[in-house]
């Protein structure tokens, strides 16, 4: 039988495992020789000096458009299967169709009332 | 007792079960033997160091096939072409933007002393800028040319101290070309 106390090797082995590699990391960055400079330690390194902001708002038009595809996609992918079971689930399968079908409609008919495909807006 | 042996340039000192060396000696030959270069290629010596980096000329051979086109990861600034004065302060930030042991090598006769361009626009030589270490001749040089200048490179390699870059003529070098300054 394996007491608790048996695993003690394993739990010095791991703590000896990490502590080297964290003490190596540690000496290495005290030890190490470095030469620090504001331009040496800028993020932007192919020479041109940066210019502007990268965080501005863009538009949303393109990403609403694509993640409307992306889900009316999905719908259809689950089509297939309903189809290939279509005899067999009978008029409950139908009904959950109709269901699934009719909450997509619903949100789509919210998109289209919120104007988020009108693209000359 | 063991016997001294001389290894790919480093004495070292062998024993039963145990080898020693200078650690100084032994870092320098592993530096030399993986310089990673930075090819600033602006022109037809650039040509000339894709010759030398292709199959019949090889620098793979040298331990410098990994071809680095951040500053931080390079070891070796290959300047090949012409460096207009436009582009130059985007040399010398590159440059600053490499990481100590650092070395530069110049290939060719634009990038060396201007060339044949003596006009406004053109920099007379990337030492105006940044220090060089080696200049390669040439117009454009051979890839036979580029490798012996790299050759010298790693003469120079082998002999650079680890901590030069805290000497006093290190920073002379860096006052001189106004490196490393806040502005």
């Amino acid at each position: 039988m394996s007491s608790p106390n048996d695993y003690i090797p394993i739990l010095i082995q791991a703590v000896v495992a990490l502590g080297f590699v964290v003490t190596v990391l540690v000496v290495t960055h005290i030890l190490g020789p470095k030469l620090r400079g504001k331009k040496k330690d800028a993020n932007w390194e192919c020479g041109i000096e940066e210019v502007g902001n990268a965080r501005f708002p863009v538009s949303v038009r393109y990403f609403m458009t694509a993640i409307l595809f992306v889900l009316f996609d999905v719908e259809v992918i689950f089509f297939y299967p309903y189809a290939v079971n279509f005899h067999e689930l009978q008029l409950d399968g139908l009904w959950a169709v109709m269901l699934f079908v009719g909450l997509f409609l619903t949100g789509f008919f919210y998109v289209l009332k919120k104007g988020a495909l009108e693209w000359e807006k | 007792m063991g016997k001294v042996e001389v290894v790919n340039g480093v004495e070292t000192f062998n024993g039963e079960g145990f080898q020693l060396a200078m650690l100084d000696k032994v870092i320098a030959v592993a530096r030399a033997n993986s310089v990673w270069p930075l090819p600033f290629a602006t022109s037809c010596c650039g040509i000339e160091y894709m010759a030398t980096m292709g199959t019949n000329y090889d620098v793979a051979r040298f331990g410098m096939e990994r071809m680095s086109f951040s500053p931080r990861q390079a070891d070796l600034l290959i300047v090949a072409g012409t460096i207009s004065k436009k582009l130059a302060p985007i040399l010398k930030k590159v440059y600053e933007q490499m990481a100590e042991p650092k070395w530069v090598l110049s290939v060719g006769a634009c990038a060396s002393s201007g060339g044949i361009f003596d006009t406004y626009s053109v920099l007379q030589g990337i030492d105006r800028v940044i220090p060089v270490d080696v200049y390669v001749p040439g117009c454009p040089p051979r890839p036979e040319q580029i490798i012996e200048g790299i050759m010298n490179i790693h003469r120079l390699v082998k002999h650079e101290s680890l901590r030069r870059r805290y000497s006093d003529e290190y920073k002379h070098l860096l006052t001189k070309y106004n490196l490393n300054e806040d502005e």
